[in-house]
């Protein structure tokens, strides 16, 4: 992006929040907290860029969901927690509000207890804290998709389809190299309870942030002679590890990132270092998909595209950003079925969250086979069993090399509601119960 | 302790030791400036961001190597040049205080015009060194690793030169002694301190070329300050071979406490070990280990 290339996108979102923002009757709005300078721009204009690109292939396409144009403005974060709860408060006040979606662990944690005063639903697409997937006490939060636990399940057993089953995992060698903050440590116990519950071997070392040093751990790791690394990293501590990695003799296609190491911009900067690595992910790369297709087709040809460098289209933020914009979209689409085709209050768009089941037919009808698997929120599953797959880099782009993988649900949602129940506890909050769900707040 | 084991505590050592070189790297540009004009530079960091993002920008536009190199040190002398002219040239004669906190400023100024220029994409940056381990008696070495420590060590040569046997070397010196008597003598201050700034471009873009290729060019670059101030508070703020010891120092122990420490407390500790050991250091010698002690008449 050049410094004129900003200059016009930057006239262009000062027409737009000056003229656009008001919204009237009948639109949708979306208040979105982004990041476009600062050290996570990269990710934060790929992820934006992929929701914008959606919610305007919405109104381009078919008009707004069901005649309700969706309208949306955006204040800047640069990632930092109060600058997000500034935009919240500088935004929140816009009326017609659907849902907040940070994109960001900091900022989405500072807004749990503003928005469940205001009642409207805060999305926390593939992140955020992994007990809010619980939603008998967090009626407005929605990790969609994937929370930390079920990533750190898909992880093992994808390692054991590698394997050939679980039980072959009993004596295998795993180290989690991990980010020295509390996303970083969140999935320490969940990695304890799968190695003692499969019999693996398993050392979890800690990367200080950044993580452009890791050396030490790597020659630890070299020590151990693991059979397999995940790496649950972050910004660029991603590179650092895989070249790292390389340096000390590890082979790249051993390391398996997890949902926050699993971009093009966790890849490039690691060079050839990085052939070989594999990611999970929640939606696949690449533009074949047709909504993407769609995108590229009505949103890029009308001139309306959000990403700056086209050659961005298709790639891991991007796609995300484009499966947030259909997950929120649906569940406005839903929750109008049942309220109307108008305006809807936070609270309603809430209930749509909560009824949220897009089954593999429904998602290719969206356009979007291939690209994730399905989803089923209900009241009190605000994760809503996101199946997940892993992709391999060849040096250039990501390949898929996985079947749709599920997590052992079953086997997280005790430790969840433990964690959820202490936190009401903690609180003083009430346990909400599937009639209190249907109660909605409609003005 | 095995042969195993005492092979892999060389291992570490001999890791921590060029990863030491990498931060004196950074650790030269501010002994440069704080040498001659008792500036601590906070902005070096954002500088070698900017240096790194420009030549990878102009490769990425088909530019050849070499002249995207040149183009980028041209870049960095205008840098140079302009800062000294518009923000520590009205700043003469303020407070130590004052001018750190303008390089403070500048640190963020030049981080958003690197973006607002070059854009916020993530760049892999290949110098065509090859990154793959050699082994040495049963260790490995890096080799871009060990291609780092040379340039440095060529660096460090070549600086030391020009401070010895150059005439604006020798104004360098004789400003860094006493700018008052440096005056007094008829040298000109902002010319010397705006060639200063040139140099510590130079390393900024040397030390944002190798940083950049083990990193990436992105962002996060600027933070390597971060791993640059301990190494300044062990060597000393205005000695380049303190930079260069303290690198090592820091680089060592760092790693060794790390493999070594780390278990015992939770792993992750070498972000903040290296700060301990500057502090203790600090406390024995204020100045560091190889910084000029401060007289004054009171």
């Amino acid at each position: 992006m050049t410094f004129f290339s900003h200059l016009r996108k930057a006239a262009i979102a000062t027409a737009f929040v000056l003229g656009a923002t008001a919204v009237h009757a009948e639109e949708q709005y979306f208040p979105l907290q982004s990041y476009r300078v600062g050290p996570y721009a990269a990710g934060g204009t790929g992820f934006f860029g992929g929701f914008i690109d959606y919610l305007n292939l919405i109104n381009i396409r078919d008009g707004g969901v069901n005649g309700v144009k969706l309208a949306w403005s955006e204040g800047e974060t640069q990632y930092e927690v109060e600058k997000g709860v500034e935009v919240y408060e500088r935004l929140k006040s816009n009326p017609g509000i659907a849902a907040w979606n940070p994109l960001s662990v900091g900022i989405a944690y500072a807004m749990i207890d503003r928005i469940t005063d205001d009642k409207v639903p805060l999305i926390t697409i593939n992140h955020g804290r992994t007990d809010t997937t619980d939603g008998r006490v967090f009626p407005y939060v929605f990790p969609l998709l994937l929370n930390p636990y079920s990533e750190t399940s898909g992880i093992v057993n994808y390692i054991a389809s590698k394997e050939g089953g679980l039980d072959k995992l009993k004596g295998k060698n795993i180290v989690v190299l991990y980010h020295g903050s509390p996303y970083g440590k969140e999935t320490i116990p969940i990695y304890e309870l799968l190695s003692q519950k499969y019999g693996f071997e398993l050392s979890q070392i800690e990367v200080p942030h950044p993580g452009n040093e890791q050396q030490a751990q790597w020659l630890t790791i070299r020590r151990e002679h693991p059979d397999y690394v995940v790496l649950r990293g972050w910004g660029v501590m991603n590179p650092v590890a895989l070249k790292t990695a390389q340096k000390t003799g590890f082979p790249a296609d051993h390391i398996i990132g997890n949902v926050w190491s699993n971009s093009e911009e966790d890849v490039i900067p690691a060079g050839d270092a990085a052939k070989g690595y594999t990611a999970i992910t929640t939606q696949a790369s690449g533009e074949r998909y047709p909504v993407v297709q769609e995108i590229v087709k009505t949103v890029y040809g009308d001139g309306k595209g959000n990403l700056e460098d086209k050659s961005r289209i298709g790639s891991v933020y991007h796609n995300l950003g484009i499966v947030n914009g259909i997950l929120n979209v649906e569940a406005v689409r839903i929750a109008q079925a049942k309220f109307g085709n108008r305006t809807l209050t936070g609270d309603e768009v809430r209930w749509g969250f909560e009824h949220l089941k897009l089954n593999p037919a429904r998602v290719e009808a969206l356009g979007a086979k291939d690209l994730f698997h399905s989803i089923n929120v209900s009241w009190d599953n605000h994760e809503g069993d996101g199946y997940v797959t892993f992709q391999q880099w060849d040096g250039k782009k990501w390949n898929v090399v996985s079947d749709w993988i599920a997590p052992d649900w079953k086997l997280l949602r005790p430790i969840i509601e433990k964690s959820s129940e202490a936190y009401a506890k903690e609180k003083g909050i009430k346990i909400r119960t599937a009639e209190d769900a249907d109660a909605v707040v409609s003005n | 302790m095995s042969y195993y084991d005492f092979l892999f505590v060389i291992e570490v050592l001999v890791g921590g030791l060029l990863s030491g070189v990498m931060y004196s790297l950074v650790a030269i540009g501010f002994v440069l400036i704080y040498k001659t004009s008792g500036v601590l530079n906070f902005a070096q960091g954002s500088m070698v961001l900017f240096a790194a993002l420009t030549f990878v920008s102009l490769v990425e536009r088909g530019i050849p190597f070499a002249l995207s190199l040149l183009i980028t040190f041209a870049v960095m002398v205008a840098l140079g040049f302009t800062i000294e002219r518009t923000v520590l040239r009205p700043l003469v004669n303020r407070s130590p205080m004052t001018l750190f906190m303008a390089t403070l400023g500048l640190s963020y100024i030049i981080e958003g015009a690197a973006q607002l220029i070059w854009g916020t994409q993530v760049h892999g940056l290949d110098l065509g060194i090859d990154d793959t381990p050699f082994e040495v008696g049963g260790i490995l070495i890096s080799s871009f690793d060990l291609l780092a420590a040379a340039i440095a060590a060529a660096m460090v040569a070549g600086l030391s030169a020009f401070f010895y046997w150059t005439r604006i070397g020798l104004a360098f010196r004789a400003v860094a002694d006493d700018q008052f008597a440096a005056l007094a003598v008829g040298l000109r201050l902002p010319r010397i301190w705006g060639t200063v700034w040139t140099a510590a471009g130079f390393v900024a873009l040397v030390a944002g070329l190798l940083w950049g290729a083990r990193l990436g060019v992105q962002f996060s670059l600027s933070l390597i300050v971060l791993k640059a101030l301990p190494v300044l508070v062990l060597g000393g703020f205005d000695s380049i071979l303190g930079a260069i010891v303290g690198g090592l120092i820091i680089g060592a122990s760092e790693k060794l406490a790390e493999v070594y420490l780390g278990p015992f407390v939770g792993g992750g500790i070498e972000g903040w070990f290296a700060y301990a050991l500057a502090l203790v250091v600090l406390l024995v010698r204020p100045s560091g280990l190889f910084g000029q002690k401060t007289v004054e008449r009171v």
